[in-house]
């Protein structure tokens, strides 16, 4: 493990942006966000950005092939993709699991050879969290926030960083570091552990269980009638897919320039009316269905197919940004029983 | 801290599903915290003792429910409407969107909403937001109580509250309130005052953070088509996202347009924006325009009025000129 | 667009059938000269033109958007110019309020008759298009050649 001092964060930064591109967590008058470090931004403090940092790998909009009409010939023109190496500086626990949810989809056969590209050249620097917020609930789904997974994983106390690298990438960049940090047990590191465990049991949402949930369970909420209570309010608008980390349903579409066309795709929500809308009409009408399905798909689908892995991290940018404030949580606590 | 208490919301709701009146209530439910409230539709007194709740986060406006709500039975629903909320359901009304008849207003006084945004911007793991004498208190998991003042977090909306008064009700609990002179338009006039440079460079800033979640546009009690051109694939502008600034200021300028002269300035667009976007900025230059080109117009006023948008005189001002008095005031 | 290192604007002029198309048309057989950059879309009315057209022409690539329609107490449909009059106001101060130079749209009233005025108004407006540039404010990119 290695340490370095707040007061020179800034040179750290700067050595990790003069290698490669650097992206931290600012403030902003709308909350924080990942910004590119260009020498004079300072990290924010702020628990979590408002936007996941799923936008890294899996970015709202992303052209995929060019159609270039000329006469009676079309040509094709695949994107040139030369990402750049690129470190993501202090991604939340939560966050970080929520590569793992979103690599199970896009590097399962067939390979989404886009987000493979940008997970191959990105490298994560996570941050323990000291302070969940009350909307904090990833311990339902075994994340433990005050350790992290990620390539690097930092602690941060009042006047210290701590740096310990976890994966052989990770290894490689901190290692590049060695002028500007020292070696140090994990004794700090070890304390703030203990005390961030104990701030995890007293949250509010400390208790939520998903365990009622999980692989195979699809018939047993599906037809539950408190989805009718649950979605009664719905106003059918993305807030809950777009902000967050483990939605990852996306469209394709064509955009005609005048004298090209670009395929792009985009992040589609299932809330959205449309979303299902095939050739023969729409298989879901109500937005009891659409509702159903985006918690159906964390709680039941997902684990289904990936070995009981829930779908969901506990993040709780939902329960945030909700403009009705219908939420997993209050999901998961009608249906599945807990109080 | 609301003048009316949740009790006396309570029993109106019981006398009137019990004499008969009504057959539901769309009210506000309890959630997880203090401050997420979720609309819902109650049937029973004992539905409403457990979850019913109105405290200084009952900000959503109940008015859009009700279109989806009227039509579904034959008997009554009432609806708790806030002053603000009145004129939405006026202006819904004039725009013929369900049947007068079928809604029991019961208009309640409202002393603002709070913003909880800007309370969890002054204050980490709030577990609980109280009043005491007048100030809004939070108690937070790490710092203890944090006393606030109502002014600092109170909703920009209500800060800019253009009414008290009840536009309609067949029932109103507590005083009828007065039509306020606000200073909603200053933010606006303050842009007018800008360069053009500066102004776009303000847009540019606001508008390029949308994320197209479309809150904002399902959220409005004037947006009702049946299907948006932004969703309608036959449109040639429909998309989920935004691939160029230019789809984001065309999203925002055409939403703001099509509710011009039907927005009453209820300012939902701009409580539900999950990111920050100042929209009602461009709902309101527009009411800003109507009213120093054609004359005072508040939508949602009263039932039936025709609103400048569709309305002429012979002797209206020229396009050109209207861009030269952009700034002053008429 | 850029025509041998010189800017050429491209303007896009709304002209409602019954009166500012037919004064095109009568400025045409008078012989009189105006830019080739104007492209002219016939509409059945002023009133005809949704907001989204103008934002659309500045999306496809104009640098600026005319709108031409019969002179107000003139319209063939009695009163749709006085409706285009007010969308229009409301309209352009908008992309003004978003600081989009507003050189770039105009509505001018244009007879049957006034086959001069309607060049003079396309060679003025392409003159000021000229000296303004490029449209930059309401591209898309992803049209740009």
């Amino acid at each position: 493990m290695r340490k370095i001092s707040l007061d020179k964060i800034n040179q750290l930064f700067a050595e990790i942006s003069s290698k490669s591109s650097l992206y931290i967590p600012v403030d902003t008058a709308a909350g924080a966000k990942f910004e590119k470090y260009d020498g004079t931004k300072t990290m924010s403090d702020a628990l979590n950005t408002v936007r996941s940092a799923k936008d890294f790998f899996f970015p709202q909009t992303e052209n995929m092939v060019d159609f270039k009409v000329e006469g009676k010939n079309i040509e094709i023109v695949e994107p040139v993709n030369e990402y750049e190496d690129f470190v993501v500086f202090g991604v939340r626990a939560c966050d970080v699991k929520s590569f793992e949810i979103l690599d199970r989809v896009f590097l399962a056969d067939p390979v989404d050879n886009f987000y493979k590209n940008r997970r191959e050249h990105g490298i994560i620097v996570s941050m323990a969290c000291t302070k969940p917020a009350e909307t904090c609930f990833c311990g339902t789904f075994g994340i433990d926030a005050a350790s992290p997974a990620g390539d690097i994983v930092c602690h941060k106390t009042d006047d210290t960083l701590y740096l310990d690298a976890k994966t052989e990438k990770g290894a490689q960049l901190l290692d590049s570091l060695n002028a500007l940090t020292e070696e140090t047990d994990s004794s700090a590191v070890d304390a703030q552990k203990a005390k961030t465990a104990e701030i995890m049991k007293k949250l509010p949402l400390a208790g939520l269980d998903a365990s009622a949930f999980g692989a195979d369970k699809t018939m047993e909420f599906f037809n539950a009638p408190e989805w009718k209570e649950l979605s009664e309010a719905c106003l059918g608008c993305g807030t809950c897919t777009f902000v967050c980390p483990t939605c990852q349903c996306y469209d394709i579409k064509d955009f005609s320039t005048g004298h090209e066309v670009k395929r792009f795709r985009c992040w589609d929500s299932c809330m959205y009316s449309d979303f299902t809308r095939m050739a023969h009409g729409n298989i879901r009408n109500s937005q009891l269905e659409r509702f159903r399905q985006r918690f159906m798909h964390k709680l039941v689908y997902y684990p289904t197919n990936n070995e009981g892995i829930f779908g969901c991290v506990g993040c709780g940018r939902c329960l945030a940004k909700c403009p009705i404030n219908m939420n997993i949580v209050k999901v998961m606590k009608k249906l599945g029983g807990n109080k | 801290m609301q003048e009316i208490k949740r009790e006396d919301l309570i029993a109106k709701a019981a006398q009137l599903l019990a004499d008969g009146t009504v057959d539901r209530v769309i009210g506000w439910k309890k959630g997880e915290f203090d401050y997420d409230v979720t609309p819902a539709v109650f049937t029973s007194k004992e539905e409403l003792e457990s979850e019913f709740v109105w405290n200084d986060f009952c900000g959503a406006n109940f008015s859009k429910y009700l279109r989806k709500e009227a039509d579904k039975t034959e008997s009554k629903v009432m609806a708790f409407l806030k002053p603000c909320d009145t004129y939405s359901f006026n202006q819904l009304l004039t725009e013929h969107k369900f049947d007068r008849e079928k809604v029991y207003v019961v208009g309640i006084p409202c002393n603002g909403m709070l913003d909880d945004s800007k309370i969890k911007e002054r204050a980490n793991g709030i577990s609980s937001v109280s009043e005491e004498n007048g100030k809004v208190v939070v108690d937070t998991l790490y710092d203890g109580k944090i006393t606030l003042e109502r002014a600092e977090v109170l909703a920009e909306r209500c800060a800019n509250c253009k009414s008290k008064k009840h536009a309609a009700y067949d029932e109103l609990l507590g005083e009828e309130g007065e039509v306020l002179d606000s200073a909603r338009f200053d933010e606006v006039e303050k842009l007018e005052a800008m360069t053009a440079d500066e102004r776009f460079a303000f847009w540019q800033n606001e508008l390029s953070r949308c994320i197209r979640c479309n809150a904002c546009r399902n959220i409005c009690p004037a947006c009702t088509c049946e299907k948006c051109v932004f969703d309608n694939p036959a449109s040639g502008v429909e998309n989920k996202a935004i691939s160029d600034s230019f789809e984001e200021k065309m999203f925002h300028i055409i939403r703001a347009f099509h509710v011009a002269g039907r927005c009453t300035d209820c300012g939902e667009c701009s409580r539900v924006c999950p990111q920050n976007i100042p929209l009602h900025l461009l709902n309101r230059k527009f009411i800003k325009d109507m009213n120093e080109f054609y004359g005072e117009y508040q939508a949602g006023a009263e039932v039936g009025s025709r609103a400048p948008i569709v309305d002429f005189t012979t002797e209206d001002i020229e396009p050109c000129d209207a861009v030269e008095r952009g700034g002053e005031n008429a | 667009m850029q025509v041998n290192g010189e800017f050429k604007p491209l303007i896009v002029a709304f002209c409602c059938n019954w009166c500012s198309y037919a004064g095109a048309d009568l400025a045409g057989n008078n012989r009189l000269n105006y830019p080739a950059e104007v492209k002219i879309i016939r509409v059945p009315c002023s009133c005809r033109v949704n907001p989204m057209f103008i934002l659309r022409a500045f999306q496809r690539g104009a640098d600026g958007v005319i709108l031409c329609g019969c002179h107000p107490g003139d319209c063939h449909y009695t009163s749709g110019n006085y409706y285009t009059r007010r969308r229009m106001a409301l309209l352009f101060s908008m992309l003004d309020y978003l600081g989009i130079e507003k050189e770039r749209t105009r509505v001018e009233w244009v007879s049957a008759a006034e086959g001069a005025k309607f060049a003079a108004t396309m060679n003025d407006f392409v003159e000021k298009i000229t000296a303004l540039g490029e449209n930059k404010r309401l591209e898309d990119l992803r049209c740009k050649k």
